[in-house]
């Protein structure tokens, strides 16, 4: 499978803020591909970045093997996107919306290829309904239907299901699955619901505070015999030397400044601590996580308990 | 780029609110035409009160089609800038605002092309508003009061200019206006790079326009010299010079002349740089733009 879309050592900072930090990943030919985070994690950022929306303070885009910053015209012509919410011309019909992007997009496309699209959403028979006439869930498909209108290679969406009832979340996921399987289109999906992702995702990345987490087969992440596991220590650049010496440093998955994240089974743990000992490392903590799905709670969780003392 | 101008020409012209200013002026053209219908007489006397003592003044024959048109333009061309800022003021701001501006710009349109042409689109709105204007402001004008030799009112002389000279003169003017109002265009399209609501970019381009026309029409010496030539705003008006003639030895008009056509060159020159300097400052910060909205 070829890489479609490679990102390496992307940074965008807001001032003070580093939205996305050193975020490396790989989205390969047909993944659908679960961009997981709780909200504020950088997900939204990092996808303007692919979309050119946003410029990046540092590191590379390439999609389709070029570079985005000196191929942006090629290389959008064979993306589709939703970003966030699927706003479109609300004064204008679904048809009339879908002919814009369609010709924005360099196609022409005819009367019965645009209806042809809006049957696929299930929006046929609404074609000709002023946007504004429509529920959030029309909207969430329309949009989805302006974004596959040029039928792009890859296919963006960022949190598609926001907002919409369990029905029309059920039906966004069989369309993904439908375009993944049926038309081998590679999806980049975003969403803050370990839950929605794993229904769908065949490979995922987890990111947190701008800065990748976990990223692999969603199977490998989620297989619930593997624990993750975060040790924080007093030098972290003495214990990254020791960690280096030593077995563990195969079990590494991440690290992000203090802390370093490792995957590994259970039983494994007691040995673990035995030898960072011994090597002398100053072990601050050490929190096994029993599963993915566990970890990713926890961040959410230690978010709401952070708000509810600042609220 | 034909196109792309399409689009955003079907955009603009599917919104209800476009209409607006269209409707402002035929209500404002027809209320002065009305007024004048019925009592225009009493508004030339108003001008023209110290020479009726002592001439003989052919009122039915100076109201006529081409008078009531400058009447109307020497109104209208202050308001008109306004309702141009509606339209331009929105162009960018008010995708950002409906959050289709991240949509277009994921599409593969260069910043600048897309930039060049929701411009080139407020354009063409500005000049279809001027054409609208002309239609009523001039042709209707014609059709109820008929044409005749006009007669123009400077400081110290009034100026008649023969029915056959002054079509031309019109269609200068309305040349030179649409420019002046595109300048207008120009800035609430700057404007409407830097805000992500369209009313913002409105009253800040209105505010501008109403500032810089009184700083314009200040008649204070210190300003004539140094701020005034600067401003654009002191060229707006300068559509006016196309109806005032050079005369002859006899002070009678030269037909086809213009009193002083460089100085209305060099204020069309003054007017175009600024829409170079704003369409460029708005196309550079928007390809530094980051899209949040």
């Amino acid at each position: 499978m070829s890489v479609i879309v490679s990102v390496t050592g992307l940074s965008k900072h807001f001032g003070d803020l580093k939205a996305v930090n050193s975020l490396s990943f790989s989205v390969r030919e047909a993944d659908v591909y679960g961009f997981l985070g709780q909200n504020g994690a950088g997900k939204s950022t990092t996808i303007r970045m692919l979309l050119t929306l946003i410029a990046p303070s540092d590191g590379e885009i390439e999609i389709f093997g070029m570079n985005l910053r000196t191929h942006r015209k090629e290389i959008l012509r064979q993306v589709g996107a939703v970003i966030e919410r699927p706003d479109l011309y609300k004064y204008l019909s679904a048809y009339e919306n879908l002919s814009i992007f369609a010709r924005m997009s360099g196609i022409k496309a005819s009367g019965r290829r645009l209806m042809e699209q809006l049957e696929q959403v299930g929006l046929a028979e609404r074609a000709h309904s002023k946007v504004h006439t429509y529920s959030q869930g029309m909207k969430q498909r329309l949009g989805i239907a302006v974004a596959l209108i040029h039928d792009p290679q890859l296919v963006v969406l960022d949190e598609p299901t926001n907002g919409l009832d369990p029905q029309g979340i059920a039906d966004i996921r069989h369309l993904i699955l439908h375009l993944s399987r049926h038309q081998k289109k590679t999806i980049f999906v975003s969403s803050h619901l370990l839950s929605e992702v794993e229904l769908i995702a065949n490979r995922m990345l987890i990111i947190d505070k701008g800065r990748k987490i976990a990223e692999g087969p969603s199977d490998e992440l989620l297989d619930p015999a593997q624990t993750i596991v975060e040790l924080d220590s007093i030098d972290p650049d003495f214990t990254a030397t020791a960690i280096g010496r030593l077995k563990w440093q195969s079990f590494l998955r991440e690290r992000s400044s203090g802390q370093f994240i490792f995957k590994m089974d259970k039983a494994l743990i007691p040995a673990f601590i035995q030898d960072l000992v011994r090597e002398g490392v100053q072990v601050l903590a050490i929190r096994p996580r029993h599963s993915l799905e566990d970890y990713f709670l926890s961040l959410t969780t230690a978010n709401q308990h952070v708000e509810a003392f600042t609220n | 780029m034909w196109k792309l101008l399409q689009i955003e020409l079907f955009k603009i012209f599917r919104r209800p609110r476009t209409y607006i200013p269209f409707a402002a002026i035929a209500a404002m053209i027809l209320i002065i035409q009305l007024g004048l219908k019925f009592d225009g007489k009493s508004y030339l006397l108003l001008f023209m009160s110290s020479l009726s003592d002592s001439f003989y003044i052919p009122y039915s024959m100076i109201l006529n089609g081409y008078l009531v048109a400058f009447v109307i333009l020497n109104t209208l061309l202050i308001q008109v800038p306004l309702l141009v800022a509606l339209v331009a003021g929105d162009m960018v701001a008010g995708e950002a605002n409906m959050g289709t501006l991240r949509l277009l710009i994921t599409r593969p349109v260069s910043r600048t092309r897309l930039m060049l042409v929701k411009f080139g689109a407020s354009v063409i709105y500005t000049v279809l508003l001027l054409i609208w204007m002309a239609v009523l402001a001039l042709f209707l004008s014609m059709w109820l009061f008929g044409t005749n030799d006009m007669l123009i009112a400077r400081s110290n002389v009034m100026e008649q200019i023969g029915r056959a000279d002054v079509l031309w003169r019109y269609i200068a003017a309305f040349g030179y206006a649409s420019v002046a109002l595109s300048t207008v265009a120009a800035l609430a399209f700057l404007l409407s790079v830097f805000a992500e609501n369209s009313i913002g970019p409105i009253v800040s381009t209105i505010s501008i326009v109403i500032v810089l026309t009184i700083l314009s029409e200040m008649k204070i010496p210190i300003y004539d010299n140094t701020v005034k030539p600067w401003l654009f705003t002191s060229h707006m008006l300068a559509w006016k010079g196309f109806f005032y003639s050079r005369s002859n030895g006899e002070g009678a008009a030269i037909p086809g002349s213009v009193e002083n056509l460089p100085a209305i060159l060099r204020s069309l020159g003054v007017l175009l740089a600024y829409i170079v300097a704003f369409v460029t400052s708005a196309i550079w910060v928007f390809n530094k733009k980051d899209i949040l909205s």
